[in-house]
């Protein structure tokens, strides 16, 4: 159970994580510390070992961030950029500071937890399989487009911030089809998604969001669980699983109808929806 | 013009880096440290194409307006001087001084003229022009009718260096390390639809405005023929260069605070306007985007426009490039990446990061202007 503390300043980030999986994959090491990153990208990318640790001490850490991580814990003690957890399939990150744009872009499984802001785009195309649920929880606000096109997983915002910015931006969960969004407001987000329709929390939604929170809360100290929950949530969940099944390919398993592009005949495309 | 030497093949992938900052006191600082901000992002681009702009750097000519060219051969050079001796009284010319690296092929000739207006050298049929007007129609006129030659940059106190490199080696190549300046702007070029080629690299030019740009314009047909009903003409195969020429028309032609002007180019969607409940500004928004739709800028982009006055930033209106505001004392940064401006700031006060179409003004303290 060894110790590694990597000083990046002026380390390419093909060096940098050579040698984060150099320590984990041969030297059996377990914790990794990293001072002064320098925008090194791709840390933890495609980590496999479920109980080794990473923390960046200091500085920022570049794009990419545990991009295809499947397992290891990431700990930004500072600012972070865009892309963490892109087709992330296990694992947790913590980000102490804000997030830049697409985080848990494709995300399949793990967590995601932001203290502060997170930019736009975030949680595109999240997704779920059985047991592989992600989970994204961003302690700020959000920019536009939160959770379009979702397929599964988790989003929650808390909108612990003092400014005058909506939660969440506009378009939000604009063509989703699967997974939930939990926003802790009681305002309604404008030009929220078609695909969606706004819901209470029933008592199944109410024990995820709390666990959410209490870890969320057991790593970001300065705040309590407890004054958390007692705001109001509100929650996003799609009203079609296939909102466009029917739309542009019928496909071999629907009849198809005798009239169709390649007749004069008008097709009634009212009878390609559910 | 440009066919053989200074052409690069394309690639299709999109990237592009870019930074700068500003001293609002008109400290002056060397080139080295806007170096070392944008040499951080240098995955960001894929070497063909780097450039710097600076403001107030030859403070022994305040006054004069500054010409940097590039040639790609001697005709070029002896038709131009000739030109500009023409037209200008020119009060010194020489090489601009280059170190030659192997990282830095194909350089073209790289020479600098300060120069003023003078009566005399005026043409009758051209005394009603304004003094800005005459030097930007002399500016298009050598990029259009002058073979193999073309203006880097033409305002006062200010110039740009650029060409077919990675930026580090660009501003190893122009040692950049010996010019001082009160704010910087640098790009990182990752050329996606038009080529890679020395003209073609960021910054692009007209006066003392500037800009680096990130991403493309989708509108560019659109903008290109705008600016082309004012006289300008679009000679560098690139999309980003009609912004340039867009802040010309739009700031010093037609007056425009900067505030309207990023409002122009990155304006509110319709559906959005239509729901703005204060009339005055539902008014605003509808009347710009009547009058200046075509100066609407579409497509992924984010840019720094430089000036005399300061720097400004801009995204698209839906965000698809990064920008990021550093604030530390009397420097303000901009860049792609929050990363990049710690390899030379490490007393840091804020980082925020703008919304889509937000504009972020770092003017200098005496600016008067808004």
């Amino acid at each position: 159970m060894g110790l590694l503390t990597i000083d990046a300043e002026n380390l390419y980030y093909r060096d940098l994580n050579a040698k984060i999986k150099e320590a984990v994959r041969k030297q059996n090491i377990k914790k990794i510390i990293i001072k002064n990153a320098r925008g090194q990208r791709f840390i933890g990318t495609g980590l496999q070992e479920k109980d080794v640790e990473i923390i960046v001490e200091s500085g920022v850490p570049g794009n990419d961030l545990a991009m295809f991580m499947d397992g290891p814990t990431i700990k930004v003690l500072n600012n972070a950029q865009d892309g963490i957890g892109n087709t992330m399939n296990n694992g947790k990150v913590f980000v102490h500071g804000d997030a830049g744009d697409v985080i848990a872009y494709g995300m399949r499984n793990g967590k995601i937890f932001i203290k502060g802001s997170a930019g736009y785009r975030i949680g595109i195309h999240m997704k779920e399989y059985k047991e592989m649920i992600p989970s994204i929880v961003i302690g700020g606000k959000t920019g536009d487009f939160l959770g379009e096109y979702m397929a599964g997983g988790i989003i929650l915002v808390l909108g612990l911030t003092k400014d005058e910015n909506p939660i969440v931006g506009r378009y939000c969960a604009t063509g989703m089809h699967g997974g939930v969004i939990y926003l802790r407001t009681d305002k309604v987000p404008t030009y929220l998604g078609k695909e969606v329709k706004v819901f209470e929390l029933n008592e199944g939604d109410k024990a995820k969001v709390k666990e959410l929170v209490e870890e969320f809360c057991s790593e970001f100290k300065e705040y309590n669980s407890n004054d958390i929950l007692n705001g109001k949530f509100i929650k996003l969940i799609p009203v079609s699983k296939r909102p466009y099944g029917r739309l542009y390919s019928p496909g071999n398993h629907f009849p198809l109808p005798e009239e169709n592009y390649f007749s004069n005949k008008k097709v009634d495309i009212e009878k390609y929806y559910y | 013009m440009f066919k053989n030497s200074l052409l690069y093949p394309e690639k299709d992938i999109s990237n592009c880096g870019l930074a700068g900052f500003i001293n609002k006191d008109k400290k002056r600082v060397d080139g080295s440290i806007i170096t070392k901000i944008i040499a951080n992002q240098h995955d960001r681009g894929n070497g063909l194409g780097g450039g710097f702009a600076v403001y107030g750097l030859y403070p022994e000519y305040e006054d004069k307006y500054v010409f940097h060219l590039m040639y790609e051969h001697q005709k070029a050079e002896e038709e131009t001087e000739s030109f500009l001796n023409k037209f200008f009284r020119v009060i010194k010319s020489e090489e601009i001084p280059t170190r030659q690296i192997e990282e830095i092929k194909n350089s073209p000739l790289h020479y600098r003229y300060f120069v003023e207006l003078s009566d005399e050298k005026k043409p009758a049929s051209l005394s009603l022009l304004s003094e800005e007007d005459y030097v930007v129609n002399r500016t298009i006129e050598i990029n259009k009718n002058i073979d193999g030659a073309f203006v880097v940059s033409s305002g006062k106190n200010f110039a740009a260096f650029k060409g077919v490199g990675f930026p580090e080696d660009i501003s190893k190549f122009f040692m950049l390390e010996n010019y001082k300046g009160y704010a910087w702007t640098a790009h990182n070029r990752f050329p996606t639809n038009t080529p890679g080629w020395w003209g073609g690299a960021h910054p692009f030019t007209l006066l003392d405005f500037s800009i680096v740009h990130n991403g493309e314009l989708s509108s560019y047909g659109i903008n290109k023929r705008y600016v082309e009903m004012f006289g300008y003409e679009c000679t560098m195969l690139t999309d980003s260069e009609v912004v340039a020429y867009l802040v010309d028309l739009l700031v010093r032609k037609h007056r425009l605070p900067f505030k309207v002007v990023c409002d122009i180019f990155s304006p509110p969607t319709w559906d959005y306007i239509n729901n703005i409940e204060d009339k005055e500004i539902k008014e605003y928004h509808k009347k710009l985007r009547i009058v200046y739709g075509s100066a609407l800028l579409n497509g992924p982009f984010g840019f720094i426009i430089g000036f005399n006055g300061g720097l400004v930033g801009l995204s698209d209106r839906i965000k698809l490039r990064p920008l990021v505001v550093v604030e530390s004392g009397n420097t303000t940064y901009l860049s792609s990446e929050e990363s990049s401006v710690l390899e030379v700031c490490n007393k840091i006060d804020s980082v925020w990061h703008p919304k889509a179409g937000e504009p972020v003004f770092a003017f200098y303290n005496d600016y008067k202007g808004e």
